[in-house]
């Protein structure tokens, strides 16, 4: 290591505070106290990055598409956020008559709750991550897994028929593409041979001359990446996989019948679980809180996190302003027939790598297979079928 | 045992009794979910992390899921008119005690047959995952094997349906 002392309290800066306020509690609640404030800074952190990431959407999309996006409140709009969060809290919360007002109340807390709880297994510096489970990966899937049961809670207890219809279509997206996600992390774990996030990092954080061993940088990592983030595109709900909340098909989806702070709550969560979703591919695939050239490590290492989050969130906007909707059929057609089986082969070459050794040889040999394989599903798996004239099941 | 576990008892016992009392089946699928979670944070408790995360994983994100579509797609989430206790519920008592005894007896005798260990095992991921490849590689399999042959089955089912319908 060359760095100086001073970018090593800059790298460490968080810990320092939180060691600094602790000190002043007595001996015995300082671990309590730890856990307390790293909490705090979490549940602190992610919705401020959510209020901002708020307007660098609605700018970043009205660029795209010609417009001048949010540009009256404060300037270049930023307090848009402070004025959409008084106008949320303001606001009649509106329950329908016959709804399951109990249910109806619990998914949207049961939903930040769950998304919440995923920040706490990510590394997002060197020695931050608030827990370092043995099984980390696997309690980041857990908790993502729990959301989709708040999601059919809202849609259910709305007694909606769009909300239950969007409800549903949300939670068979989920399930499919959430196979996916698993499998294409599965490739990572192979390689770093821990489902401990913090490991994962470790392994990546290694240089050869300048330039760090990211899995990005394999060609099974590739694959698995692009995999996770078609995957984390259609776990996220966010277009072109966005046929849950069609506006145009479902009102809003399952969070119809939602005003007021609830709704917002629901916007919450469905921007958290991008920050973490964002967040685990850091972590598994760009090599974490790790500089990009080994030069670059006196920058603080919660810098180079926050920022490749931030550019995966621009990646997620920038697909969504270019990107139209697919269809049902479409969508679950792409999951079951290209990124499944494409994950599943991603898995096989991952395990040849493991075995064939240092060297170049690996190298042709992974990239080929997987070259092959994309341009051979590409030409035959996702062709177009041959329609026929359209039936209609029940209208006829 | 700690107050925490007697929270998390009751918990995962209210969620069960609210599983068989509510009226309706979404309620009903709800609160068995609160026991799945009740169970997981027991296991938790006593350390085994994998245990506990793999069950929310698969009994929240995937068994639940599976009780709520199937109960969405047989219009069972209408309101029973009857009341929801069956005739013949001390049938049912019987049978489900008879289940519970064999259980909780296999349970108790394969406590003799484990050594008695004064230490808490460190147990972590890695040796599960060298076990479940290793020793255990065959029961592995035949579940591997099981699973194949349901998910086989249930296309089967799906296409003929298809075929039926033109």
């Amino acid at each position: 290591m060359t760095t100086t002392p001073a970018s090593v309290t800059a790298d460490q800066i968080f810990i320092l505070l939180r060691d600094w306020l602790a000190g002043f509690l007595p001996a015995g609640l300082r671990t309590a106290a730890d856990v307390v404030l790293g909490v705090i800074a979490i549940v602190a952190v992610f919705p401020a990055l959510f209020a901002l990431t708020t307007v660098f959407e609605r700018k970043g999309l009205g660029r795209m598409q010609n417009r001048l996006g949010p540009n009256r409140v404060g300037p270049y709009g930023l307090f848009q956020p402070i004025a959409d969060g008084i106008k949320a809290l303001i606001k009649e919360d509106v329950v329908p008559l016959r709804a399951d007002t109990v249910v109806h109340f619990l998914a949207p807390l049961t939903l930040v709750v769950a998304v919440f709880m995923e920040f706490a297994v990510l590394p997002m510096g060197r020695n931050m991550a608030l827990v370092d489970m043995d099984a980390g990966l696997l309690f980041f899937f857990a908790m993502s897994a729990s959301t989709e049961l708040s999601v059919f809670m809202a849609g259910w207890s709305s007694r909606n028929k769009y909300s239950l219809l969007g409800a549903m279509r949300a939670i068979a997206q989920m399930i499919s593409y959430e196979v996916v996600l698993v499998l294409s992390s599965i490739s990572v774990v192979m390689i770093a041979g821990s489902l401990k996030l913090t490991k994962i990092v470790a392994e990546q954080n290694q240089y050869s001359g300048q330039f760090p061993h990211w899995y990005v940088f394999t060609p099974w990592g590739v694959a698995a990446a692009l995999m996770y983030a078609i995957a984390a595109t259609a776990e996220t709900n966010r277009s072109p996989f966005d046929l849950p909340e069609g506006e145009s098909e479902l009102v809003a989806g399952y969070h119809t019948e939602y005003s007021g702070f609830k709704f917002a709550l629901f916007f919450l969560g469905e921007y958290l679980a991008m920050f973490a979703i964002s967040g685990l591919g850091v972590t598994l695939f760009l090599g974490g809180w790790s500089a990009p050239l080994q030069s670059l490590n006196v920058i603080p290492s919660w810098v180079w996190f926050f920022a490749k989050v931030m550019l995966c969130i621009f990646v997620f906007i920038w697909v969504r302003g270019t990107v139209p909707r697919l269809r049902q059929d479409q969508l679950m057609n792409f999951a079951w027939k290209f990124v499944l089986p494409f994950t599943l082969l991603d898995l096989v070459v991952t395990a040849l790598w493991r075995f064939m050794g240092q060297g170049w040889l690996r190298w042709i040999v992974c990239t080929l297979i997987l070259a092959a394989a994309y341009v051979l599903m590409g030409r035959f798996g996702l062709r177009e079928e041959r329609m026929g004239r359209r039936s209609y099941r029940y209208a006829e | 045992m700690s107050p925490v576990f007697y929270i998390l008892a009751a918990i995962t016992l209210a969620g069960g009794l609210a599983a068989v009392v509510l009226k309706r089946l979404v309620h009903c699928a709800l609160a068995v979910t609160a026991a799945f979670a009740g169970l997981a944070l027991l296991y938790l408790q006593l350390d085994a992390q994998f245990v506990a995360f793999a069950q929310i994983l698969v009994y929240i994100g995937a068994v639940a899921i599976l009780i709520v579509f199937a109960i969405l797609l047989t219009r069972g989430s209408d309101l029973p008119k009857e009341g929801v206790f069956s005739r013949t519920w001390f049938v049912g008592l019987v049978i489900a005690a008879a289940v519970f005894a064999v259980l909780a007896w296999t349970v108790v005798q394969s406590l003799r047959g484990v050594p008695q260990q004064t230490a808490v095992p460190a147990v972590a991921v890695r040796d599960i995952g060298n076990m479940l490849v290793g020793r255990y590689v065959l029961p592995l399999e035949i579940v591997a094997l099981l699973l194949t042959a349901a998910t086989i089955g249930a296309v089967i089912a799906a296409m003929h349906q298809k075929e039926g319908r033109q």
